[in-house]
């Protein structure tokens, strides 16, 4: 992005106005399909603006950690494809996808959101894996809040495959009764900061000249169960106040959507 | 059309049933969109079935590594890949061994649709992620990749159609689905400019005479035509007046 520009989104934010006429605690037009993908478990596409965010959800039988030997397993990983964006490269997951993945990852365990106890099958030896896995089909900035939203949503939309004990296989393709034990629902809000503005739900423009970020990622109660912040600049102890306030209320609002 | 008969006559002796209830010459039913993924020069959705495939085109744009770029033609690389979550059982993401030859033969199939001396000392990166998968997903792969790359505008002899065909008992088959894919005794996917009448794509395993395979193709090249127009449709309805 060139110096213009650059000064000209700086210079909007001083005045609390946004490229795109929004409001600073405004989130762009959301977007949720449930269950796109009839070969995941559960799945879900989420578009913001135009961010759009596909996640799936596949179940495995694996063994569990040995320090939770009676705990389900959870891993999400996230791909950034060369599809959705001019910069983004083919090859393993470099540190901004780890790190999308790893944020969405902890506020999906750190709120409880999935009752793991409840995906034991036998202790020490076999639990229900969940493999949470985000394919990024276009960026437009804020893939962290459409990657939450989509996982947490697909969770929600999740049931477990037929596992035979006999044979000890799972029969993918026929889907149980039992839905995946969802009892929270996580959501992130992310927020940008440009001067000492701040921003909600940036776009690739205003995230290209933000100085930090913020994601909050709250609980159906009101706890905050997840934090990230990225960026060369700081923040004061009042702009986090008041950035937890904005993102508990804003929480509540997308919440519903789910 | 003397093929589209027979496989007709064919099916009538051996009443053989179809997921969906599709006749032999029948594909499953198929949706194309153009212009899926506003970041990209062009893009397109291809939906067959159950079995749906992204692509994204982007270029021409200046080579990287420089080393590779070539004075008096544009590179073109295609990349495959399926999401985690397309398959029954959860298939590990990154490159693979067959994914890596289906980018290439994929490659391969849509090179000569494309007027690469146009546009010397860049590279077009063709991009196709298969976000469900149900039988052919490379057929569709193609589909996709051929209409966004006509999507970015880039100057082409023809829109690459494909599709597979098999043969069942004494039926041939288009469009293989699922649990027919073991029953079938061979699998023949082709890429096919129809305009051109030229086959760009041509693979199969199985095992049979050289006559079936004949009918076979084109059984398969009726299939592509039939695309072709959904391609085109779509191409229309993105961009026609």
């Amino acid at each position: 992005m060139n110096k213009i520009q650059r000064q000209y989104l700086a210079n909007l934010a001083s005045k609390n106005v946004r490229i795109d006429k929004r409001k600073t605690e405004d989130f762009r037009k959301i977007e949720i399909e449930k269950n796109p993908i009839e070969n995941a478990e559960g799945s879900a596409r989420v578009r913001l603006g135009k961010t759009d965010v596909l996640v799936g959800v596949k179940m495995g039988i694996g063994e569990p950690f040995s320090d939770r030997p009676n705990e389900g397993v959870l891993m999400t990983g996230a791909e950034f494809s060369p599809l959705a964006h001019p910069d983004f490269e083919k090859g393993p997951p470099r540190e901004d996808a780890i790190e999308l993945a790893r944020v969405v990852d902890r506020g999906i365990r750190e709120s409880g959101a999935i009752d793991m106890k409840k995906l034991c099958i036998k202790k020490d030896e076999k639990v229900w894996m969940v493999f949470v896995d985000i394919q990024i089909i276009n960026h437009d900035g804020n893939m962290i809040d459409a990657a939450a939203l989509a996982a947490i949503t697909a969770l929600c939309n999740t049931k477990l495959p037929v596992y035979n004990k006999k044979t000890d296989m799972i029969e993918y393709g026929k889907k149980s009764a039992t839905k995946l034990p969802v009892s929270y629902k996580p959501v992130a809000v992310t927020f940008a900061k440009i001067g000492d503005t701040f921003l909600v739900d940036p776009n690739i423009e205003e995230e290209d000249v933000m100085g930090a970020r913020l994601t909050v990622t709250t609980k159906d109660n009101g706890n905050i169960c997840a934090l990230q912040k990225g960026g060369s600049e700081a923040f004061s102890i009042d702009e986090i106040k008041t950035m937890l306030d904005v993102s508990i209320k804003k929480g509540k609002e997308i919440r519903k959507m789910i | 059309m003397a093929s589209l008969t027979k496989s007709l006559k064919c099916s009538k002796e051996a009443k053989m049933k179809r997921p969906n209830n599709r006749k032999p010459t029948e594909f499953r039913p198929l949706t194309v969109v153009a212009g899926v993924v506003p970041n990209a020069d062009g893009s397109a959705m291809v939906k067959l079935g159950k079995t749906t495939a992204i692509a994204s085109v982007y270029g021409p744009r200046s080579v990287y590594p420089k080393w590779k770029r070539k004075a008096d033609r544009a590179i073109v690389n295609c990349t495959y890949s399926m999401v985690p979550f397309s398959t029954d059982e959860r298939c590990r993401p990154g490159p693979s061994r067959r994914s890596t030859e289906i980018s290439k033969v994929i490659g391969d199939a849509l090179l000569p649709s494309i007027f690469v001396e146009e546009y010397p000392k860049t590279m077009i990166d063709i991009y196709i992620v298969v976000i469900q998968a149900h039988s052919g997903t490379r057929t569709v792969g193609i589909n996709a990749a051929s209409v966004a790359l006509a999507d970015a505008g880039i100057s082409m002899r023809d829109i690459v159609s494909s599709v597979a065909a098999g043969k069942i008992d004494n039926t041939y088959v288009l469009d293989l689905e699922g649990k027919e894919e073991d029953a079938s005794k061979c699998d023949i996917p082709i890429a096919y400019m129809p305009r051109k009448k030229k086959i760009t794509l041509l693979q199969m395993d199985g095992d049979l005479s050289a006559k079936d395979v004949i009918e076979i193709i084109n059984l398969a090249r009726k299939g592509c035509e039939q695309i072709h127009e959904k391609q085109k449709e779509a191409l229309i309805k993105r961009w026609g007046i």
